[in-house]
């Protein structure tokens, strides 16, 4: 166990990078994220693991990255909302919320792609209600869900006609 | 000339970012040299503040610290009388009042030092309770605590009890209701005496907080700018409350002559800003045998906080509601809104019309019980039609029809046959279930003059590659309006919805179209974006530069030939009531909105009788709100009220110690997840209103007024236990039942 009061680095990829940035080995995730490395898609919502606005994969797991000491990123594969895109090019998940409108005022938004994304990968074609559990660790305050539900069945299809 | 747009499904317009993460909130941006700050709190309800110490052990003169005594203008919030201090100065009238304001660029050393700070207080007797405060227990606002009242008359309500065959009463109560946008509220500011205060963050009314910051910083109005950054959501919650942040932003970076930002974290947010009021109704009711409503006497009270802020204006809305959408020749609504220890409660969708109608609609299954009829009978025999007259005295000109809404509700939620067959089904099983409806309206746009006062104005102007963009202040905040804008200014041009712009909320650049809120965005804000952009064609045809059939390119090189021979391109319009509208304030009468958005909604529910949970299993949502611009949006709209209605009627307490609200976190102040909510089955009948844009009428609160009240409805279906107060969490539900058992 590092000394909590001295910085450590730590090297982790992120998006495909390899990084190195010095922390506090009990700072969060969250924060390190934002703050050293600027990705700000990220979001706080609520900084106690219950919104999921701060989603992010590490080694393919969906966390919340405001419940994550930084020492634990030591040697992880760290995606975030930056990383789901390629380029311009929207990713299935990203295209279909725009179409079914599964974006209102946006803050849960990059967590939702998050979960979404999580969930095609484990379950390919889920049923409502796997959607429904799948996303169950990301509140949305404007949407009342129905819109993401859709947006994630018509993403899947849209993956698996791209596949 | 392009297709129009308005009824089809556009791309929202900002979407791209939003799926993307590119979006810039508020906690997004950093500015060089930046500090943070932070807020110390009274620790007591009421008192005298008698000693600020700082304390422990912290490098103090690395702080910037703010007192009352560091505003270099007038120590308040402006907004309708002034009432709330800025920061606490001798006094404090409720447990978040802020006291002493702290800035370091370390947020981490901030939050050690704002828990060093002590604040001495001489306790004063506090109170709690509207029955408290109305019963002058102590005196805390005022001469008699009443922050406002409402007196509406029609016909004669004395004259109707010695005819009525029943006479019904009833009490019901609402409690409060945190609007828990999900991105927590915050501010940026940055000061100095030569270009003044400029503030960006999350917000809905940038020139609420511009009116505010002029005579606390002492500053002409062209020395205070207001940006509006992405806004992670609103509800009410951000239209009055960022004006304090933004004010005490502004105090750090003027003292500190730094840029300071101010995040709230939720524990801060919950706790310290604006909730929904809650509230108590009474209802007598007389009725004759026919279901026939003969007289309504009510009165409707609303636990207002420790100052006025907005509270007048939330009572006006929910009297205006309190009779809902009924034909009744004789009532009387008596209202007033009242003064507790507890931070002062504010805006939240529906503003006051939630708590009234809950309390009429579970009202009138009550008066169905007692005549011996089915609730959507007794509300049939009701209804308001066109020509009748609303409680205020309005007559009503739209051509409503309310049974074709509810005709509609029953048939797509099979209500009569659930009805039937839950109540044939129930008796045996663990699992009951039931159904209800409500029946409701609500008012589009500021309540009675309101909007003449406002004098809202929008406008367009073309950009120099010959594109339109809108100006106004109106903020989107996830309901869409940068989306409807283009679509309306698209189709006023006849150009495509891609060619528009939207300006960005900034008070240096966008005239003051009004407030983001009373549902008013797109009928009124809307309509005026429409006037500007038909005047803006008109400059083009006038000036001969543009002739039709156009298409969008030649539209624009025709605004690029205008820019270059007359110079700028820039059109506003103005509000005009329709003609017609005539509102008496002095005896509250007359068209209190310019049109309504009318509803019926029907609930299923399960009820477990062995842990009293309740599960909402479908849920139907009929409404007309005029022309639907944009199908996807708002159905999403009445989704997402649809779901903060249902965690207003089942899951949303808000936990009350001393003033203060002691669950103020998400893990226990909870709100509907993916896994608790039915399917949300939106249906529109469309009658478009021939003064807004497009047709449309406003949409955003409405759904917010009937869902807890159909969803209480079929709770008492399921169970026979009287539910007269949200929410009806499984302990509240198991003490009725227990009680009706009894």
């Amino acid at each position: 166990m590092p000394d909590a009061a001295q910085k450590i680095v730590v090297r982790c990829t992120v998006n495909g990078a390899a990084e190195s940035v010095s922390a506090y080995p009990m700072a969060r995730l969250l924060d390190v994220l934002r703050e050293e490395l600027k990705l700000t898609g990220t979001k706080e919502g609520c900084g106690e693991g219950e919104c999921g606005a701060c989603s992010v994969l590490i080694d393919g797991e969906l966390v919340n990255s405001c419940l994550v000491p930084a020492m634990q990123a030591e040697g992880a594969d760290i995606r975030t909302i930056e990383g789901i895109a390629s380029g311009e090019q929207l990713h299935a998940v990203q295209e279909a919320f725009l179409e079914c409108g599964g974006a209102q005022c946006g803050i849960c938004t990059p967590g939702m792609v998050m979960a979404a994304v999580n969930l095609l990968a484990r379950v390919p074609e889920p049923a409502e209600e796997e959607v429904r559990a799948g996303l169950s660790g990301n509140l949305c305050r404007c949407t009342g869900y129905m819109k993401i539900f859709e947006t994630v069945l018509h993403a899947c299809q849209q993956v698996k006609v791209g596949a | 000339m392009s297709e129009a747009t308005i009824g089809r499904v556009v791309p929202r317009k900002e979407g791209r970012e939003k799926v993307t993460g590119r979006s810039r909130y508020v906690d997004d941006i950093t500015m060089p040299g930046m500090l943070h700050g932070a807020t110390v709190r009274s620790p007591a309800a009421r008192g005298r503040v008698r000693g600020i110490h700082f304390e422990g052990n912290i490098s103090w003169e690395e702080f910037t610290v703010v007192t009352a005594k560091d505003i270099p203008g007038k120590n308040f919030i402006r907004l309708l009388i002034n009432d709330q201090p800025c920061l606490a100065d001798g006094l404090v009238n409720h447990p978040e009042e802020p006291v002493v304001l702290l800035a370091h660029a370390d947020k981490h050393l901030l939050e050690e030092a704002r828990r060093a700070v002590r604040i001495e207080i001489e306790p004063l007797p506090a109170i709690f309770t509207i029955d408290d405060s109305l019963a002058k227990k102590e005196i805390i606002w005022g001469e008699d605590n009443i922050f406002k009242s409402f007196l509406v008359e029609k016909g004669n309500v004395d004259e109707v009890w010695s005819r009525a065959d029943f006479i019904v009463e009833g009490e019901y109560s609402t409690g409060a209701q945190e609007q828990l946008y999900i991105e927590p509220q915050g501010m940026i500011a940055t000061a100095n005496a030569e270009d003044g205060v400029t503030i960006r963050g999350s917000m809905q009314c940038p020139y609420y907080i511009h009116k505010a910051l002029m005579p606390l910083m002492g500053l002409p109005k062209d020395k205070i700018r207001v940006i509006q950054t992405e806004t992670g959501g609103g509800f009410g919650g951000k239209e009055e409350y960022p004006s304090m942040i933004a004010a005490h932003a502004a105090l750090l970076a003027w003292k500190s002559g730094k840029p300071v930002k101010i995040i709230y974290d939720r524990a801060e947010d919950m706790a310290a800003t604006t909730k929904r009021h809650p509230s108590r109704t009474r209802h007598r009711t007389a009725v004759r045998r026919d279901g026939k409503l003969l007289g309504m006497e009510i009165e409707f009270t609303l636990d207002g906080g420790a100052y006025e802020t907005l509270s007048p204006v939330v009572l006006s809305r929910g009297t205006v509601h309190a009779a809902g959408p009924y034909n009744c020749a004789n009532v009387r609504i008596r209202s007033r809104v009242v003064a507790t220890n507890a931070p002062p409660h504010g805006a939240f969708r529906g503003f006051g019309a939630p708590q009234s109608v809950f309390a009429l609609e579970r009202h009138l299954d009550k008066v169905a019980q007692a005549v011996g009829m089915a609730p959507e009978e007794l509300r049939r025999r009701n209804f308001i039609r066109e020509g009748e007259t609303l409680a205020v005295g309005q007559v009503v000109r739209e051509k409503v029809d309310m049974n074709r809404l509810l005709d509609r509700a029953l048939a797509e939620s099979g209500y009569l046959e659930k009805r039937e067959r839950f109540g044939r089904e129930n008796p045996g099983s663990r699992i009951k279930k039931g159904i209800g409806l409500a029946a409701f309206l609500h008012g589009a746009g500021f309540t009675g003059s309101g909007e003449e006062y406002l004098a809202s104005v929008a406008g367009v102007e073309a950009t120099a590659d010959g594109r339109v963009r809108v100006l106004a202040a109106s903020t989107e905040m996830g309901q869409g309006t940068n989306t409807i804008f283009s679509q309306i200014a698209a189709d006023a041009l006849g150009v495509d919805y891609e060619r528009i712009e939207i300006g960005q909320p900034d008070t240096a650049h966008v005239p003051d179209s009004g407030p983001t809120v009373a549902s008013r965005t797109c009928m009124i804000v809307g309509k005026l974006v429409e006037t500007a952009a038909i005047e803006l064609k008109r400059k083009l045809m006038a000036q001969g530069v543009l002739k039709e059939p156009y298409d969008s390119g030649e539209f624009e090189k025709a605004c690029r030939e205008y820019l270059e021979k007359i110079g700028e391109l820039k059109t506003s319009c103005k509000y005009q009531a329709p003609p017609g509208l005539h509102w008496d304030d002095a005896k509250y009468q007359g068209d209190a909105y310019g049109a309504y958005a009318w509803a019926v909604y029907v609930a299923e529910v399960s009820v477990d009788t062995v842990t009293c949970e309740i599960h909402v299993d479908d849920f139907v949502a009929v409404q007309e709100v005029g022309r639907v611009i944009h199908p996807v949006l708002a159905a999403g709209q009445i989704e997402g009220g649809v779901a903060q209605g249902i965690g207003y009627a089942l899951y949303e307490n808000v936990v009350w110690k001393e003033g203060r609200m002691v669950n103020g976190q998400m893990t226990n102040y909870v709100m509907p997840s993916s896994v608790d909510l039915p399917a949300i089955r939106v249906f529109f009948e469309e009658n478009p209103y021939p003064f807004g844009p497009g047709g449309a009428k406003g949409i955003g609160e409405l759904p917010m007024d009937g869902t807890a009240p159909a969803i209480a409805s079929a709770i008492e279906h399921a169970t026979g236990a009287r539910i007269t107060q949200i929410p009806v969490t499984p302990e509240a539900l198991m003490e009725t039942w227990e009680g009706a058992l009894a």
